[in-house]
């Protein structure tokens, strides 16, 4: 088992403790989805405002462990004002990131660098997969965020 | 007197020899499951390398070895749990679950009628509520809830309102989230005034101190093996002698017949009617081990061991945090077991629980499959330690070494 800083980054305390992007948005214009881990009693409601193209801004509330909430909050960070393919691009790169690989468990060792670098500070939830239990606390926001995206694209006009 | 030496139930238990992140195990997790000792286990590996072949079928040898071994594993649970009618009254299921799933598709389907009442409290599994709103939906059955008080007891001021008109009183021997043991005995005469039948949740205190259910009135008990040192995939429901001859098979298959024709089947008699298809055989035999295991220790010993610790960790949580780590639970030790659910100021169950793993202690996060209690109490999930026969002063230190780190983490 990787050590617990492996997990527990200064970025993921610094954003659980300090989450962005907090509070709610007008509906309408902006889609309200909802996204529950039944586990763990983990919650994430995320506004989005789509406009142009574009993930024009984006509020989210919730409540849950350190790992769901810390990487809602850098996910709204990451994916706040970008257009559809970019936030859908963010959203497949973290997928990946999130899977666990046999030759990571054997090894140990990080995911590929590039996959990292264009992650930005997201790259601080890779510890993550070392932990599999917790993968589905780190992957909350971001199926909530598909499940939103799709439902919203259903309901556009 | 029994001689009860929890150090030698540790040096038993095989799992407890290994360490975790380079410390010993602090095993904190007994109300999810309990750890086997060696007598289990070899008991099972005995029973597979010479005695294994399907029961109630062959006449060789070996077929009828293992016939003895899985009929007398039955005798064994009517007596661990004083069963009036013997070994005629215990049926073999796969889990407590199974067990009341058993108890609410047989017994509930053909006896009750839309409108008729089973009462449960606020306190229970999911296992002994999700069943009956399941009849609640196929037969029109109401469902009510015995509320739990602040004191985290049961609340009985309105109770004779509550089973006007029940058929069935279902609650359980000890809640797994908060701890409180119920007064079985009281529960039962309640029932039984009422004119309901009285069943009993004995997943958690069945390993965990006496379980008589002649003494107590209990028409109808379910358990775990895994929950009292023996094997996963065998749980146990007893019915009384009457109440069992009248209800009719919930599995069909092989082994629960007394005929099969093209037109149509008989069903077998006993409690065969009950066991469809291969039962669990190796794990009849473990959980006789496993009883046999206990009754040497001596349930009222384990209870008092466990109630030991419970008290000397109450008195250390509460005390070491400045209230920053709060029990739900009863505050005393009274009609209360091992079971300590932790709210941890600022820190969330998962995130106490992933620190202490790096402690070696093992601890359950979660609802705790007990979300109506949860609701009770505003919680989402809590961070549980629960004891064992094997549990010692020490898991506890790791424990408190382990919330201290977590909270100085997350502040």
């Amino acid at each position: 088992m990787a050590p617990l800083d492996d997990l527990y980054r200064e970025i993921i305390l610094d954003h659980y403790r300090t989450p962005r992007n907090r509070g709610e948005l007008p509906t309408p214009p902006a889609h309200r989805v909802e996204g529950f881990n039944p586990l763990c009693g983990d919650e994430v409601t995320l506004y989005l405002e789509l406009r142009d193209g574009r993930l024009a801004d984006l509020k989210m509330t919730g409540r849950g462990c350190s790992i769901s909430q810390a990487s809602a909050s850098l996910m709204g960070a990451a994916v706040k004002g970008k257009s559809l393919e970019e936030v859908e691009a963010a959203l497949e790169r973290f997928r990946r990131l999130m899977t666990v690989t046999e030759t990571r468990l054997d090894d140990g060792g990080e995911p590929e660098p590039l996959d990292v670098r264009s992650l930005g500070e997201l790259a601080a939830l890779a510890g993550v997969v070392k932990f599999p239990v917790r993968i589905k606390c780190a992957m909350l926001a971001w199926t909530t965020l598909a499940q939103g995206l799709d439902e919203a694209a259903a309901d556009a006009p | 007197m029994s001689s009860f030496n929890p150090t030698r139930v540790r040096a038993d238990v095989p799992l407890l020899h290994r360490q975790v992140h380079g410390r010993p195990i602090a095993y904190l997790d007994s109300a999810s499951s309990t750890l086997p000792p060696r007598a289990v286990i070899e008991a099972m590996d005995r029973y597979y390398e010479r005695h294994h072949a399907n029961v109630h079928r062959g006449v060789y040898q070996t077929a009828e070895e293992a016939t003895a071994d899985y009929e007398g594993a039955r005798a064994a649970v009517a007596r661990y749990i004083n069963a009036p009618g013997g070994a005629e009254e215990v049926v073999f299921t796969k889990n407590t679950t199974e067990s009341f799933n058993l108890l609410a598709r047989s017994w509930g389907a053909s006896r009750l009628s839309p409108g008729d009442v089973v009462v449960v409290t606020e306190m229970e599994h999911h296992a002994n509520v999700v069943p009956w709103f399941q009849l609640r939906d196929s037969h029109g059955v109401e469902v009510r809830f015995i509320p739990v008080g602040d004191d985290y007891r049961l609340d009985l001021s309105h109770v004779d309102q509550l089973l006007e008109g029940a058929k069935l009183l279902s609650v359980t021997g000890m809640s797994n989230v908060l701890g409180t043991r119920n007064d079985l005995a009281a529960l039962a005469r309640l029932a039984h005034d009422h004119g309901a039948l009285f069943a009993v949740d004995g997943a958690q205190s069945v390993a965990h101190g006496s379980t008589d259910v002649a003494r107590d009135g209990i028409d109808f008990l379910a358990f775990s093996g895994h929950k009292m040192l023996g094997p996963t995939g065998i749980g146990v429901f007893f019915a009384r002698r009457s109440l069992l001859e009248a209800m009719p098979p919930f599995l069909g298959g092989g082994g629960m017949i007394a005929d099969v024709r093209t037109d149509g089947f008989t069903p077998a008699t006993g409690v065969a009617r009950f066991e469809a298809g291969t039962p669990p055989i190796a794990e009849a035999v473990g959980l006789h081990a496993a009883i046999r295991y206990l009754e040497g220790l001596g349930p009222d010993a384990v209870e008092a061991h466990e109630r030991e610790l419970t008290r000397d960790a109450l008195e250390r949580l509460e005390g070491d945090f400045d209230g920053r780590v709060r029990v739900v639970g009863p505050r005393d030790v009274v009609d209360r077991g091992g079971v300590l659910s932790l709210d941890v100021e600022g820190v969330h169950p998962h995130d106490v629980a992933q620190v202490l793993d790096q402690h070696g202690v093992c601890v359950r996060p979660g609802h705790h499959c007990a979300k109506p209690l949860m609701h009770r109490f505003g919680l989402a999930a809590t961070a549980r330690a629960s004891f064992g026969p094997y549990s010692l002063t020490r898991d506890t230190d790791a424990l408190i070494e382990g919330l201290g780190h977590a909270l100085s983490l997350f502040a």
